[in-house]
């Protein structure tokens, strides 16, 4: 442009239009809660008035009362210690061999070679199809239970660590390397604590599987346990004490995702 | 403690591409050798030959005299990218190079403090790695460096990774430190300032294969040389008459490496 023109006409200005923003969710931490009242208002609403059958889908406040009543029997506690104790167990196992076989197939090339292929094999199939291959081995009573979780529990932990430990930063061994440190101290203090984050995440989806699999095994052959409780609504289409069983489920999962959140805060404290 | 290379040549896998071709200098006790070349051209393989953590195809690399009986780990490498651990503090940091070593927790915190102090680190020990700036990680590293006292320090673009103005910090801390505890250094960078700034001797790399074209000897004293010193700018314009056209080619090579 010329210095005439500038002269003759003075360019209009005007801001330049903002085209950043959006691609950012923001917290908004009273919407949840407000989502839950409003779903189980509705619902509840459309049982009173007749909208929803009763017999499909029971009212909150019926279901609510079938839970006082399992809390008030006692039946309750029997229920969820049985799940928990197995769950316990089960994962706490399937966890323990999983972060070693792990640790393992990411350190030595045999074990690799080795077991690698058989992981990948195995881990694919739906470990349920397995349960009554299990009875006959272990069992109709808790032996069976508690290895459906722990085959459950130990394939997705294997993977997570060997993926782990495959991502920690090379530079960081080499580091220890030349500083002289050993192999063993390597592995405790560079290569695990490396892994911890992904072994972590691992942990969100080896208990989501556990507790699928844990209904999955009390529904055969379990005399107490949240998955035989909500069987038996089932059969007697109490479908009220099925949504009570559900929602302790709901609870069941949650608490564990905040627990590994609050395992995550602490062993990761490190992080940003 | 001196480092002597003798003849050495490396290839990635046998036969294939030859990365670095008939080697032969010397680190002497007391000196910063300084090693400059255009990118690929070896530099970096050729520091993790001298400490050990790479093999060469051809030539050894021989030590001369033993390292002083105090040192804990006569070849200490400082990386690039500072190889701090996350998850410990400024403290767990050095301590991880200490932590091998027989020498008692007593010992132990007191070497820690040591070099805290001396790298003025003293009030970061509780602060994690994600708290520092580029410049104070580095920092850190070399405390960490010191700890296990070195007979030669091996010391791989360190302040590569810096801005330039923390890079001229930096490399003052240096000068003051070799001034005081007259370390030896082989020094790996691609920056002709920090070479002619930080070595008493300055080793020319051609490009891949990569060769001794020329050593450089800079008489200046380490405290006595400024960035606006004619004699370190005849030096820094020989230098780069020296790297411009192998850089110029190896900027063209492809890279399969």
């Amino acid at each position: 442009m010329s210095d005439a023109t500038i002269a003759l006409t003075a360019p209009a200005e005007k801001p330049v239009r903002f085209r950043g923003g959006g691609f950012r969710t923001r917290p908004l931490g009273i919407i949840s809660p407000i989502v839950f009242i409003v779903v189980i208002g509705f619902w509840e609403l459309g049982s009173q008035s007749g909208l929803i059958g009763k017999l499909i889908l029971p009212a909150p406040s019926e279901a609510l009362q079938a839970l006082l009543e399992l809390i008030e029997t006692g039946n309750l506690w029997k229920h969820l210690g049985a799940s928990l104790q197995r769950l316990i167990v089960g994962w706490t196992a399937g966890t323990i061999l999983g972060i070693g076989v792990g640790l393992a197939i990411a350190l030595f090339s045999y074990v690799r070679a080795g077991a690698q292929p058989l992981v990948s094999a195995i881990f694919p199939i739906p470990k349920i199809a397995l349960l009554p291959l299990f009875i006959i081995w272990f069992g109709i009573g808790e032996g069976s239970k508690i290895a459906t979780i722990l085959f459950g529990t130990f394939f997705p932990t294997v993977i997570a660590t060997y993926g782990g430990v495959d991502n920690v930063d090379r530079t960081l061994i080499r580091m220890a390397q030349s500083f002289g440190v050993s192999w063993w101290s390597i592995v405790r203090k560079i290569i695990i604590p490396g892994a911890m984050p992904a072994i972590l995440s691992g942990f969100r989806i080896s208990i989501a599987i556990a507790i699928v699999l844990l209904v999955a095994a009390e529904m055969i052959g379990a005399e107490f346990g949240v998955g035989a409780y909500i069987l038996l609504a089932g059969s007697l289409v109490a479908t009220d004490q099925l949504i009570a069983g559900v929602a302790i489920l709901s609870v069941f999962g949650l608490t564990v995702a905040w627990l590994i959140g609050k395992a995550e805060s602490y062993l990761l404290r490190w992080r940003t | 403690m001196e480092i002597r290379l003798k003849g050495i040549s490396h290839s990635y896998r046998d036969g294939g591409l030859k990365v670095l071709s008939d080697i032969n200098l010397s680190i002497r006790e007391g000196e910063i050798v300084c090693l400059i070349g255009p990118s690929g051209c070896g530099k970096s393989t050729l520091l993790r030959i001298i400490g050990g953590l790479e093999l060469p195809s051809a030539g050894a690399v021989l030590q001369v005299g033993d390292p002083p009986p105090t040192s804990l780990n006569p070849l200490t490498y400082i990386f690039q990218d500072f190889a701090l651990l996350p998850w410990r503090t400024v403290e767990g940091n050095i301590s991880l190079a200490l932590e091998d070593h027989p020498i008692g927790r007593k010992m132990r915190t007191e070497i820690i403090d040591g070099v805290l102090a001396r790298t003025n680190l003293t009030e970061f020990r509780k602060a994690y790695p994600r708290q520092l700036s580029g410049g104070m990680k580095q920092r850190v590293a070399i405390a960490r460096a010191l700890s296990v006292n070195p007979a030669v320090m091996l010391m791989d673009e360190p302040l590569s990774a810096l801005d330039s103005q923390i890079r001229e910090i930096l490399m003052a801390d240096l000068v003051e430190l070799w001034c005081r505890e007259n370390f030896t250094a082989f020094y790996v960078t691609h920056n002709l300032a920090e070479a002619v700034r930080l070595g008493h001797r300055v080793a020319v790399l051609s490009r891949r294969p990569g060769k001794i074209r020329e050593i450089i000897e800079i008489a200046t004293p380490l405290n006595q040389r400024s960035a606006d010193s004619p004699e370190l700018g005849r030096h820094q314009q020989h230098l780069w008459e020296l790297l411009r056209d192998e850089a110029r080619a190896a900027d063209l090579e492809l890279a399969n490496v």
